[in-house]
Parts: C-alpha cells; structure tokens; sequence
C-alpha cells in the first residue's frame, strides 16, 4: 500500500522487538475477535480511484456547465486561483490545531488578522477564529444570548433561512429552550417588533434575508435593548457586506453568518466556514477558538489561542460550547481572498454583483407569468411564477439550465409553491441572463 | 584560514530575519485601503435597490496586490509545522499522510461546483458518493444507520445524544433517565455536548489499570441513566476490554452506549463497534480517514447508529428510490430529531475519506490499523525503560502514553520536555492529556512513519530523557529557542485579550 512506509522487514523487526509473534496478539481484547473478511473491495491504485470518482462527478451538472441561479444560503463567485494555491500548502493544509504556538505562528497569526476582517466586516468589535457554518453558528448565537440575558426564549424571524430555522428549532427543543418564530415572511412585512416582550433572550432577523429582501435592523435593535433581549444578525451572504451597512452599524449585539461565498467553492454545502462577531462586552460567553496576541520572553510579538477556560477541554460540562474546531482552512480561504480584494475589491465586486442582479430583475420583470416580489435586494431576490416552481426548475435542469431554488424544497406545505428565489453573481454573463429569459418565457 | 572553527554565536540581524526565517508584518500594516489584488471592472450606471441601506462609512479593510498577498501568506506558512514536514506525534488527534489524491478529487468540478440545492436530478453522482461513503462506514462499523451531517466530532457527539434524548422521549423516560455516565479520561467535548442537552453527568471513577470496569459500572446503572459515552480504544490508549458486558448491562438497564469514535482508526478494518454494542458513535474523517487537519478544521463527523437509534437520525436521509438517489430534507413522517446544520453535511470531506478508503480497501485499512497499532508499541517498548507509564507497561493500541513520574527528580516538566522537543526539530505529543495520567505525554505515531522516522524519533526522545536525568534543567526551561518564536505569555494573553489589530489601515 503506497501510504504505508513500513515493509515486511521492518514489520518483522518491530514485532521482534515488542516481543510478539503476530500481530493480532496486540488486538487479543476485541470482543469476538478480529474480523478478517469485510465485504469490500481490496486497495485500488491512483488510476483507479481517479477513474471511479471521476464518473462520479460526471454524473453531477456543475454550475460550470449550466447558466446557475442557484443562491438560497451558498453562492457561486470567483475564487482567485492564488486561494486554493495557497491553502495547498502543506504548512496549512496538513497543521494540526495550535496547540504549540512556538511552531503554529503561520496559523496563529492568520486568525489574527481572520478575526479583525470579520470584525470589521460585520462592524462589531471582537469576532471569533471561525465557527463550523452559519446555521451552526446562528444556533450558538441563540445560546449565547441565553447565557448572557438569563432568559431561555429566542424569537426567529420569517426571513430567516429554513434550515438556519430548523437547526435552532432543534437545538432549543432537545436543549429545552423556548422559541417562537414568525411565519415565512416573503416581502419583509411582519412585524417582528410588536412581537418582543421581557421574556426574550434574544431575537434573530437576517438581512438579506432569506427572500433577498435588505431589512433595516435599527427600529428591532432598539425594540430589543428596550426589552432586555439581544439583535442576534444574521447572513448568509458575506459579499453583500461590501455594499450594505454593517449589521454592527445596525445595532446588532451578535452578528453571525456564511462566509462560503470569499474563498470558497461550493461543495455541495460544505465545508463552509461561519463568521461569529459580538460586542467586547460579551467576549466571555463567545463560543469557539480565539486567537489573541501576545509576546514571547525575547519581547517579540505573537499569537496564542486564548481563553480556552471558555472551552471544553479546560471546562468540561462547565464550558460555554463543546465546539472543539473551527473551520480553519475554510477562514484561510475567506482571509486571503478578502486581503486580495481589499476594501477596494470587495466593495466592487459587491456593486457589479448587485448590478447583474438589477438587470435580471429588469428582464425577468418582462416576462409574462413572472412577478418580482422584492422592493430592496443584493444578488438575489424572489419569483412568483405561473404554477409550481419545483416543476418548472426541473423543466429547465433538464434543458441544462439551473434557474434557482424553488422555496417549496426549503418550505414545504408553506403554500409558497409559486416563489422561486433566482441569484446572480459576478459570474453570470449577459448570456446567462438571456439564456434563463429564453428558458422561461418557453417554459411559461 | 578556512580551518579556524567560528565559534561565536551568530549576531542579531538588521531585518531580525535569520536566513530563510523572516520575520511577517500584520496584513494590516503592509495592506492599504486602495489596493486590490482582483482586478474587477466597475458595473455601468445603474439604478441600484438597496432600499437606502447602501455602506456610508469605510470599513477599513486593507488590500494588498497578488504578488504580495503570495508573498505574506507564504511566509506566514513556513512558521508552521506540518505533518508533510515531519512526524506530528499527537495522541488522540492522529496526525497521519494526507494523500493529495483527495484533494485534487475533492477539487473535480462534478463536486467541488455542485450547489446543495440544485435539483436532484442533476446530483446524483454527489448521492453516490455519499452511498457509498454509508456502505463503507456501516460495513467497517456493522451498525444500521449513518448520520452523514454533523461537521465535527463534537458536532457527532451532540447528534449522537440527541438522537438518544429523542429515543428516550419516545419511550415516555424524558423526564426520569437523565443521567449520562463519563469516564474522567474523556474527552472534554463528551461532558459539554451531554451537558448542553441538559444531561446530567456523573464521572465513572477509572480502573487503576486505565480502563473502565464493568464492576465500576454496574452501581451507576439504573433507570436514571441515559447513556455511557465511552472512547475506545480509550485516550490512554487501551482497549476498554470490558467494553461488550457494560454494554450489555447498560442495554438491560434501558440505557444507550455513545462510543467516542475519535480512535476508530486503531480498530479500522480489524474489529466491528457495532459488534460491542455500541449504539451512536461519531467518526472522524479528518483523523481515521485522513481529510486534512487543516490548522483546525474543517472537520467532518458523521454518526453511524444502531437500529434502535437508526429511526431518530436528523436530516437529511439518504434514501435510495426506483429512479436513483433521493435525500430526504425534512424529518415529516418520521421519527428524525430534525436538523443540525444548514445542507447536507462537508461534502468536501466525504469525497476525501472515500477516496482514502478506496484506495486502502479493507485490506489496506486493516494494515493501517494494524501499522499504527505497531508503531506505537514500538515506541513504547523502546522508551519503556526510561520513561514511565501511569498503569504499567503494558500493550497499547494505536497511542501509548507515558507520565511525569520520570522527570520528578529532574526539575524538567511535561511542558519543558515539550518545548525541547521544538528545538530539535519535532513537533510534540499531546501533552496533559488525558487528565487521568500527570503530566501526561500521549504518543501517536499513526502508520504514516518509516521505521527511520520512529527510530530517530525514539534516539531523540531518548537523548533528551537523558540530558533531562543528568540535571540539564536549565536548558529545558529556555526551550525553544530555535522556533520561529519562544514561549509566548499566555497569562497576558487572556487577562489582557487582543483579539484583533488595531492598528496600520485598520
């Protein structure tokens, strides 16, 4: 086996030296044995694997190969080739954790500086080394707020990601936690605050929201300060930021979400790498790793996780979270990403993505059976077409186009069978456009 | 003269580089605000719908062009070590050889560029990977089920204990069976993931031999008892022997057994969890299957179940129809706790561990098992006469571990002998861990090493426990001085936390 270094002859030589004549001597305590026949294929070489993965992945239509206008929580945009070069590296790819931080300073000091872009990303005052995702991350959020406000009720809002929903409806169930939440809010018209009373902990809005609507989080930020519960922000759309008012700026106490789209492909939904930010206030309660700075006995700066008496491994039963990760390579991606773009970069591409959706919107607006139902968006905004839109995406996937996601598939018996949500990135083309156009007005 | 020997160390330099060590600023004292590395054309005029929220103020992120972004990051790297650049001797974490097969048929378009919710039709190539990831860990593991999205072994461990809480719920025991058994050699994640569902925990004293006994078992078990979360092989390194009786009376108990799958792969391929009775049990496909560490993460922890446990598995399931692959994505009409994560798990990661366990086989697996399993006794019989071992000396799995009982003479501690292991050019084992051993050092060599590799390794272990009994205290105490930084104050760095930079552009 090409992995394995070790030959015949040193394996002879070690037992020799252990002092045992088989090997299965060292496995004598397994119940019922050593099982010596699993139903499975024997080793295969390079070739073979390439070969058997590879008609695999043919059997999938990438986004490459179709005009995509699939969005609904992971986006496709253009990831520097430099990226994924340097995330090979074998320094990053193949580092363990930073426990030994005289020899991790690579990883150390890049979050360090992932912790300030999301921070300053989010407009918040401290972010923390990455969370697994942003649904994973909405969910401790919630259980922050809890900590924090003694109180055990969370309120969700109706443009809040279904699953993002459904992972924090999951949690405070077996956790035991209270929760409410609103009903699919399609055109940003609920009123979320005459909702929020004194029982809250904490409410959870995302902008753009899930139906790409744009929600000013001031008035709610307010209405919850009144009431002594947390604005926990959410998005699922780093780029937007390049474009929007900061959650921070908003009022928000804990901003949380999927930086997927700086950095990073989209894998089929994962991995992805989730950005936590709070106030300072509240740095003791944060979930996950920190990576904070200090110096060494020569005086030199440098970097060391920190405040791991939040954690478990210190604190046990006691800690703040079990998470024992972050999604490491996933924020190098997003960091080195958001340092080639710049203030400058994103800022840019966060326009020329609002402006491809602006002109989708204005042609789509023009096809009979189709209705544009938001008023505000980023790169992404939602479709009442004529009859169900689960149907009419397939019709399409199978003329080699992906028009979107049908909400059916994320709300199902919602009565929300018409609404389909369409995004266009920097990498959909004018052709893109004219192709889905085309498609529709076929299909309609 | 070429022959007078230079003695003197060398002097400080300007740059504070040494040679191909260089020093790295912040990115935000070599960024600027004005500099992009992505070269992106303004859009047209346009009339935008942002409904008034557009950004006024400036975020103050700096940029940097291509070549220097190379250039930052790659000099950031060299500070690190990798498991690429030499053994990473970590227990319990298994540092072993990251094939770049994986990463090169993670990065195939068919599965790199898929989105998640794309229609189904046009995925069914991403459904097989993930059915055939399911075949291989359920036949490796003889359970029922496989929980495909937990993103991280803690991630496995909360979705395993929730799949119990939902089981017991359904049995009318909620409100009575709460309590879950865990050793003190565990994990710090089993008694956060049990405590966070509300659980209440109770320590199961550990065997003087560092296994769990059944007989130490038996009076905790009762019908308040929930479950027993059990690692094994255990983080001492031991098969828990005992392992198919306390299953069994924890199963006569009303009780279900969560077996902490993060040293499956010493058993991989040679003996079946599913065959002691466990009933959820997490696998680590960054550390027995290899996906790459990553600096910490991405991880990826799916949860194979027994079939009493099976009907209560989250979203999605996998489901195998007339015309191909479906995944469910809602738990309506089932008994499915619901769902813990956004999509459908680290697709990234699936396509990595299939292709490790294709190209292994089970044959393969098994002398992995079988290699790491070896090396680590190797290493064990060749320190045992110095070094000293909190239960004796005796055959270890895939890590062996070793205390401080040695060094007590010494003026040296765990950490010192660490840190002096930095200096020699070794990455150290994990160190204080588990908690049951003192100034524990937890040896896992993984299968990944050369009989070279470990016999340097072993001579330098050796050479240092030496210089350590012969009163070299002191250089102990100044290790390391040879890193790309010597020992940070991490006592500032929590009472005065610097989170981020504030300083340069931002």
């Amino acid at each position: 086996m090409r992995y394995h270094p070790l030959t015949n002859a040193d394996r002879n030589e070690m037992r020799r030296v252990i002092g045992v004549a088989d090997i299965a001597e060292l496995f004598e305590d397994m119940p019922g044995g050593v099982v010596e026949n699993f139903d499975l294929p024997r080793g295969k070489s390079e070739i073979e694997v390439e070969r058997h993965l590879a008609k695999l992945a043919a059997k999938n239509l990438p986004a490459s190969r179709a005009p995509f206008f699939v969005g609904a929580g992971a986006y496709r945009h253009h990831v520097p080739a430099s990226v994924d070069h340097l995330i090979q590296r074998s320094e990053f790819l193949t580092s363990y954790t930073p426990y030994q931080p005289e020899i991790s300073q690579g990883t150390l000091q890049y979050l360090f500086e992932f912790q300030t872009q999301a921070a300053l990303l989010t407009g918040m005052e401290i972010a923390n080394a990455s969370m697994y995702d942003g649904s994973t991350g909405c969910a401790e959020a919630m259980l922050m707020a809890h900590r924090i406000t003694k109180r055990r009720k969370a309120l969700l809002s109706g443009g809040l990601h279904p699953h993002y929903a459904e992972v924090a409806r999951t949690v405070a169930r077996l956790a035991g936690d209270d929760i409410a939440a609103l009903a699919p809010d399609v055109t940003a018209a609920e009123d979320l605050i005459a909702s929020i009373d004194d029982s809250l902990s904490c409410v959870i809005v995302q902008t753009p929201d899930f139906f790409g609507n744009l929600r000013d989080l001031r008035a709610v930020a307010e209405a919850c300060h009144r009431h002594g519960a947390l604005l926990i922000a959410v998005f699922t759309e780093a780029v937007s930021l390049g474009l929007l008012t900061s959650p921070g700026a908003m009022g928000a106490d804990i901003v949380v979400g999927e930086g997927q789209s700086i950095g990073n492909a989209l894998n089929f939904g994962g991995p992805h790498v989730g950005l936590f930010a709070t106030r300072q206030e509240f740095l003791r309660q944060m979930p996950g790793r920190l990576c904070g700075e200090t110096v060494d006995v020569e005086g030199r700066r440098g970097y060391v996780l920190t405040l791991s008496t939040r954690e478990q491994h210190i604190r046990r039963d006691k800690a703040t979270s079990n998470i024992c990760t972050n999604s490491g390579l996933c924020a190098l991606a997003f960091s080195i990403h958001m340092t080639l773009l710049g203030e400058t970069g994103l800022s840019r591409l966060a326009r020329v993505n609002h402006a491809n959706a602006v002109a989708l919107k204005d042609m789509l607006a023009k096809v009979r059976g189709v209705e544009v139902l938001n008023k505000s968006f980023f790169n992404e905004f939602t479709l009442r077409v004529k009859g169900d839109a689960a149907a009419l995406v397939e019709r399409l996937a199978a003329r080699g186009v992906l028009a979107g996601v049908p909400v059916s598939r994320l709300l199902p018996n919602a009565g929300l069978d018409d609404l389909l949500l369409v995004a266009s990135t920097e990498l959909n083309t004018n052709e893109d456009r004219a192709t889905l156009v085309a498609e529709l007005e076929g299909a309609l | 003269m070429l022959d007078q020997p230079v003695t003197t160390a060398a002097p400080a330099s300007f740059t504070g580089n040494r040679g191909l060590e260089l020093e790295e600023p912040l990115l935000f004292e070599i960024g600027r605000n004005d500099t992009t590395g992505v070269d992106i054309d303004e859009p047209a005029p346009f009339a935008p719908c942002l409904g008034g929220l557009e950004r006024k103020e400036s975020i103050g992120l700096p940029g940097l062009s291509e070549p220097e972004t190379l250039r930052h990051y790659v000099r950031l790297s060299r500070k690190n070590y990798s498991i690429d650049g030499g053994i990473y001797p970590l227990g319990s974490c298994t540092m072993k050889h990251n094939p770049r097969l994986n990463e090169k048929m993670a990065r195939l378009d068919g599965f790199a560029d898929i989105h998640p919710l794309q229609p189904q039709s046009t995925v069914q190539g991403a459904l097989e990977v993930m059915e055939q990831l399911t075949h291989w860990l359920l036949t490796l593991t003889n359970m029922e089920a496989l929980a495909l999205s937990p993103k991280a072994g803690a991630h496995g461990e909360s979705c395993g204990l929730m799949a119990i809480k939902s089981a017991i719920a359904a049995r009318g025991e909620a409100a009575t069976r709460k309590t879950v058994l865990v050793p003190q050699s565990a994990h710090g994640t089993n008694p956060a993931s049990a405590a966070f569902l509300g659980f209440e925990l109770r320590a199961i004293p550990a065997g003087r031999d560092g296994v769990v006994h059944a007989e130490a078992v038996e009076p905790l078990l009762g019908p308040h008892v929930a479950a027993i979360m059990l690692t094994n092989p255990n983080t001492c390194g031991l098969f828990e022997r005992d392992i198919a009786q306390i299953a069994k009376m924890l199963r006569d108990a009303g009780g279900y057994f969560y077996c902490d799958g993060a040293n499956f792969n010493a058993i991989a391929g040679v003996a079946r969890p599913g065959d002691f009775g466990v009933d959820a049990m997490h696998i680590n496909l960054h550390k027995t299957f290899s996906t790459p560490h990553g600096g910490g993460g991405p991880g990826a922890g799916p949860v194979a179940l027994s079939a009493r446990l099976a009907p209560f598995a989250p979203a999605p399931l996998l489901l195998r129809k007339d015309n191909g692959l479906q995944l469910k994505e809602d738990v309506e009409g089932t008994q499915g706790f619901g769902r813990i994560t956004a999509f459908h798990g680290q697709m990234g990661m699936f396509v990595r561990a299939l292709a490790y366990m294709l190209a292994h086989g089970a044959d393969g697996l098994a002398q992995a098992s079988r290699d790491a399993v070896l090396s680590a006794n190797y290493v064990r019989v060749k320190l045992r006469d110095m070094m000293s071992s909190p239960f004796g000396d005796r055959p270890c799995m895939h890590e062996v571990l070793f205390d401080d009982a040695w060094l007590a003479e010494s003026r040296v501690t765990t950490l010192d002998f660490a840190k002096a292991m930095i200096d020699e050019g070794f990455h150290p084992m994990t160190v204080y861990f588990p908690l049951v051993a003192h100034g524990a050092m937890l040896i896992e060599p993984t299968e990944s090493e050369s009989k070279a590799s470990l016999d340097l390794f072993i001579a330098t272990l050796r050479n240092l426990g030496e210089r350590a009994l012969q009163g070299e205290a002191a250089a102990f105490h100044a290790a390391p001085r040879h890193a790309p930084r010597r020992r940070l104050d991490e006592t500032q760095a929590a009472r005065k936390p610097v989170l981020r930079c504030t300083q340069g552009a931002a």
